[in-house]
C-alpha cells in the first residue's frame, strides 16, 4: 500500500477539513466553552453533528450500522480536530473505546447511543500523574455473581460527562476491563479543568459494585483489549498532534511573512527560515511516521504496536517544537490570551501526556526491540 | 496469480541462481563497492560475476528503457527488483555517479545520439564519471564558477579548476559545469560539458580526508579540447540541467538516513555494551539517546518510503529532495556519534585489526561530509525557506 491517502481518503480529509473550520473552529467551540466556563469542555450539540457527519461510526463494523472503516480515517478526521483544537469526545469515545467494544457482547447496548452522538464514554487506566499501564494498582474482587471495585484513577479525559467509563483492574484471573456506568453507589467523580480548558476527572472507586455482565470480554484477559485500546488512541493523539504542529507551524509562517522589524519582514531573518526549515521537515517526517503506523494497525501487523510508539514518540516531541517556535516567533503577541498561538500550545502539552509521553514510547520502543 | 506475482517469483528465481553468496553479505566498507569503468577494480570474481549479470538484463538500472542498457521496468516492477534483493541482502552491483546523477539527466535533457552513446555505458559499468561542479570560490554559491569555456568554432576550449571532485583520478568521464557567458547574470552563462578524462590538459591531485582516505581531488584543466556535441541541453542554459540533477543526489545522498538495514540501533549496540539484570541496556543515560534515535530513525524510514511513493505518484513537492536531503544526513550523523559513544576507547583505535583498521572512527569522520556534499545542511534548509515555505527573500 502506498504511503499517501486514496481518492476516498482525500474526500474525507476535505469533508472533515470544512467542518471543522466552520462548526468545529476555535471561537466557535473551544472559546465559546472555555469563557462560559463549560464542566463539560466541549458542546453536545456538536457531538450530535459528529453523529449526523458519520464521523462517530468510522471504527465501528458496517454490520454493527458504522461505516467499517480504519485508523487512517479516524487520523485523517483528529488531524482536522488537531487543527482547529476541537474539543470533543471522539478521540475518547468513538475510537479508544469503539476499540475495546470491538468484538464483546457490550456493543449492542453501547454502539447506538455512541453512533449518533449521544453517549459519552471514556477511559479509566492511569493511576498516578503518568501514564503507566503496566503498572495498575486497582482491584476488582469477586462478589455475588459480580465485582466490587476499588481504587482510584486519574486524567479521566471528559470524565465529568461520561455516560460509562472503561476501567482497567485487576481480578484474581488477571488484567480484567469493565464498562462502569456513571451513577453507580460508591463511585466519585470530581471534574478537573485542565490548562487547555478540557475536563479531566479524578475518580474515586469505594467498593463499587458492578454486574459480571460489565466485563469487556473475557474476566482475566484485559490486557489484549486494553493494549488494542491505548494502541487506537496513542496513534490517534498523534494524528491530533500532527494537525495541531502543522497549524500552529501555518500561523507562524504566515506571521513571518507580514510582520516587519528593522525595516525587513521577520521571514527575511535567516536564523528564522531555518528554524522554520527545520520544524517543517519534522512535522512531515512525524506525519509519514503516524501514517505509516496507522496502515499497519488496520493492515493487522505485527509491526503495528512498535511503530505506534515511533509516532506517539515523534510527534509529541515535534508538536511541542511547533508550539515552542510558534510563540516564540510571534513575540509579545505570542504570550496574549487573544491571539491562538498559545491556545496551540496548551492542548500540546496534554496530549503530550495523555497515553504516554515521548520519553513513555521511546522506552517502550527499547524494551520491545530487546533492550 | 497477477503479473507482478509472477514478476516476483521469476525475479526470485533468477536472483538465486545468478547472485552469488559471497555478493550476499553486507559490504563490509566503502572499498566493497564495485564501481566499473575503463579499469574496474574487483576485488574477486563474485563482484564481477554480479555486476555482469545484473547488466546482461539491464537491472543495474532496472527503470531505464531498454534502449538505452535499462531493464525497461515500470515503477512497481522496479519495487519489486529491489524488495527482492533486499530480502536475500543482495549488494549493490554497481555504484556509480553515472546511474545516480548523470542518468537522470540525460534521459531528461540529452539528444538522442548522447543518450544512445552514454547511457549504455554507464548500465554496463563501462565509464566511471565525476562530477566537475564545485570550484575554489564556488561552493554553496555554485552559480558563481569561473571555469571558462569558449567557442573555438569546430570544439569548445576550456581552462579552469575544479576541487572536491569525487574519484576524479579514477573516473573516466567528468560532467561539468563551465562559464559560456561571462557577461550574462550568473545562473544565466553556465552551460553543462561531458568529456574524457583522458584527454590532454586534464590533472587531478588528491587530496587527503579527515577520514585518512583520499576519495577526492582538486582538478586542473588546461587548454582542454572538447567535441562540440558533448555540450548537453542548451548553450548557457545548463543551470537547468545542474539543478535537476543536484535533486537526483540529494534524493541519493538521503538514503544515507537509512543507514542499518532497519536494524535497530539500540539493539545491535546493546549485545556489545550488555544488559543489566531486567535486561535493559546497561548505561541508563546511553540507552535513552538510542531510543530516541530508534524513534527518529524508524520515522525517518517511514518518510523515506512516502517519499519514493509520492514521487512516483508525481506528487509531493519539487524541493522535497532538499527537505529529505537535510534530514538523512543528520540522522546519519547522529547515527555515528551514538556508535562511537557506544565504542568508547576502543572506537578510537585507528589502525588496529581488532578495530578492522579504526572501521568505526573513520566512517563517523566520513559522515561529517553528508551535510556539507551536495550542498550544505544550511544550503537545504534555505530552499524548504524559499520554494516550500515561501518565505520573504530566502
Ligand atoms: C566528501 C565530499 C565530496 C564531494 N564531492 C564533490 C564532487 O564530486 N563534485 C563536486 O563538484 N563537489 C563535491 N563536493 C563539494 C561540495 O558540494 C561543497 O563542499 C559544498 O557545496 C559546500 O561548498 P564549500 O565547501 O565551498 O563551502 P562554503 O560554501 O564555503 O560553506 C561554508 C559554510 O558556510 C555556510 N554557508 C554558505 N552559504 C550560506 C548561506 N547562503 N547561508 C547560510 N550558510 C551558508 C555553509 O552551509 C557552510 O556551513 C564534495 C564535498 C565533500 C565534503
Amino acid at each position: 500500500m502506498p504511503l499517501y491517502l486514496t481518492d476516498d481518503q482525500m474526500m474525507l480529509r476535505d469533508s472533515a477539513r470544512d467542518f471543522m473550520a466552520g462548526e468545529g473552529s476555535i471561537k466557535q467551540q473551544l472559546r465559546h466553552y472555555r469563557d462560559s466556563n463549560c464542566s463539560d469542555g466541549f458542546g453536545h450539540a456538536l457531538w450530535k453533528q459528529f453523529g449526523e457527519m458519520g464521523f462517530t461510526g468510522i471504527l465501528v463494523d458496517e454490520a454493527d450500522g458504522g461505516l467499517g472503516l480504519g485508523h487512517v480515517e479516524v487520523g485523517i478526521v483528529l488531524e482536522e480536530i488537531g487543527r482547529n483544537l476541537t474539543p470533543s469526545p471522539f478521540l475518547m469515545t468513538a475510537v479508544a473505546v469503539v476499540e475495546a467494544l470491538r468484538g464483546t457482547a457490550l456493543r449492542e447496548k453501547w454502539l447506538p447511543g455512541i453512533l449518533s452522538g449521544e453517549t459519552v464514554a471514556t477511559l479509566a487506566v492511569d493511576e498516578g500523574p503518568k501514564h503507566r499501564p503496566e503498572t495498575i494498582a486497582m482491584k476488582a474482587d469477586r462478589s455475588g455473581n459480580g465485582f466490587r471495585l476499588s481504587g482510584r484513577k486519574q486524567f479521566v479525559v471528559q470524565g465529568a460527562s461520561a455516560d460509562f467509563f472503561v476501567v482497567a483492574a485487576h481480578s484474581g484471573e488477571g488484567l480484567t476491563l469493565f464498562a462502569v456506568e456513571k451513577d453507580l453507589k460508591g463511585l466519585s467523580v470530581e471534574g478537573v479543568r485542565l490548562a487547555d480548558a478540557s475536563i479531566g476527572a479524578r475518580i474515586e472507586f469505594d467498593n463499587v459494585e458492578v454486574d459480571s455482565d460489565a466485563v469487556l470480554g473475557e474476566v482475566g484477559e484485559g490486557a489484549a483489549i486494553l493494549s488494542r485500546m491505548l494502541g487506537a488512541g496513542r496513534v490517534g493523539a498523534a494524528s491530533e498532534m500532527v494537525g495541531l504542529g502543522s497549524a500552529a507551524m501555518g500561523m507562524t509562517v504566515e506571521y513571518l511573512r507580514q510582520r516587519k522589524q528593522f525595516g525587513k519582514l521577520i521571514g527575511e531573518f535567516q536564523v528564522l527560515q531555518h528554524r522554520s526549515a527545520h520544524l517543517y521537515s519534522e512535522l512531515e517526517i512525524a506525519r509519514a511516521a503516524t501514517l505509516k503506523a496507522q496502515q499497519l494497525l488496520d493492515e493487522g501487523s505485527e509491526e503495528a504496536e512498535a511503530m505506534i510508539s515511533v509516532a506517539k514518540a515523534k510527534t509529541g516531541s515535534v508538536s511541542t517544537l511547533a508550539v515552542q517556535e510558534g510563540v516564540q516567533m510571534h513575540g509579545g503577541i505570542g504570550m496574549t490570551d487573544e491571539y491562538d498561538i498559545g491556545l496551540y500550545m496548551k492542548r500540546d502539552r496534554v496530549l503530550n501526556e495523555l497515553f504516554g509521553d515521548p520519553n513513555y514510547h521511546a522506552d517502550k520502543l527499547a524494551r520491545m526491540k530487546g533492550y | 496469480m497477477t503479473d507482478l506475482d509472477a514478476f516476483r517469483q521469476a525475479t526470485r528465481a533468477w536472483l538465486e541462481a545468478n547472485c552469488p553468496p559471497e555478493m550476499r553479505e553486507p559490504m563490509r566498507d566503502e572499498s566493497d563497492a564495485v564501481w566499473g569503468g575503463r579499469n574496474p577494480v574487483f576485488k574477486n570474481d563474485a563482484q564481477k560475476k554480479w555486476m555482469d549479470a545484473m547488466a546482461s538484463r539491464g537491472w543495474t538500472v532496472p527503470d531505464w528503457p531498454g534502449d538505452y542498457g535499462g531493464g525497461g521496468l515500470s515503477p512497481a516492477e522496479t519495487k519489486v527488483v529491489r524488495q527482492e534483493m533486499a530480502a536475500i541482502g543482495a549488494r549493490n552491483p554497481l555504484m556509480s555517479f553515472g546511474i545516480s546523477m548523470l542518468g537522470p539527466a540525460l534521459l531528461k535533457y540529452g539528444t538522442e545520439e548522447q543518450k544512445k552513446l552514454f547511457l549504455p555505458e554507464i548500465a554496463r559499468g563501462e565509464i566511471r564519471w565525476c562530477q566537475g561542479y564545485s570550484e575554489p570560490g564556488a561552493g554553496s554559491d555554485l552559480a558563481s564558477l569561473q571555469t571558462r569555456c569558449e567557442d573555438k568554432g569546430d570544439h569548445w576550449l576550456v581552462n579552469g579548476q575544479k576541487v572536491w571532485t569525487s574519484y576524479a583520478d579514477q573516473a573516466d568521464w567528468i560532467f561539468c559545469l563551465v562559464r559560456t557567458d561571462p557577461q550574462a547574470p550568473k545562473h544565466k552563462g553556465i552551460s553543462f560539458l561531458l568529456f574524457d578524462m583522458a584527454s590532454p590538459g586534464v590533472s587531478t591531485r588528491p587530496i587527503l580526508l579527515i577520514s585518512g582516505n583520499s576519495p577526492f581531488c582538486e582538478t586542473f584543466f588546461d587548454d582542454v579540447q572538447v567535441p562540440k556535441a558533448q555540450l548537453v541541453g542548451e548553450l548557457n542554459k545548463g543551470w537547468d540541467v545542474a539543478k535537476y540533477l543536484l535533486g537526483h543526489e540529494r534524493e541519493m545522498i538521503s538514503g544515507m538516513g537509512l543507514g542499518g538495514n532497519g536494524e535497530s540501533l539500540g539493539a545491535a549496540l546493546a549485545e556489545r555494551l550488555g544488559r543489566d539484570d531486567s535486561g535493559r541496556l546497561a548505561d541508563p543515560l546511553l540507552r535513552a539517546d538510542l531510543a530516541r534515535f530508534d524513534v527518529d530513525s524508524m520515522a525517518f524510514r517511514a518518510m523515506s518510503e512516502r517519499f519514493i511513493d509520492e514521487l512516483k505518484a508525481g506528487q509531493g513537492h519539487p524541493a522535497l529532495p532538499s527537505m529529505m536531503k537535510y534530514a538523512g544526513t543528520e540522522l546519519n550523523k547522529d547515527r555515528h556519534e551514538l556508535v562511537m559513544a557506544a565504542g568508547g576507547s576502543n572506537a578510537l583505535e585507528w589502525e588496529s585489526d581488532s578495530s578492522k583498521g579504526g572501521k568505526a572512527a573513520r566512517e563517523w569522520l566520513r559522515t561529517k561530509a553528508n551535510s556539507i556534499e551536495g550542498g550544505t545542511s544550511e544550503i537545504q534548509l534555505g530552499i524548504v525557506a524559499k520554494h516550500i515555505l515561501q518565505l520573504p527573500g530566502a
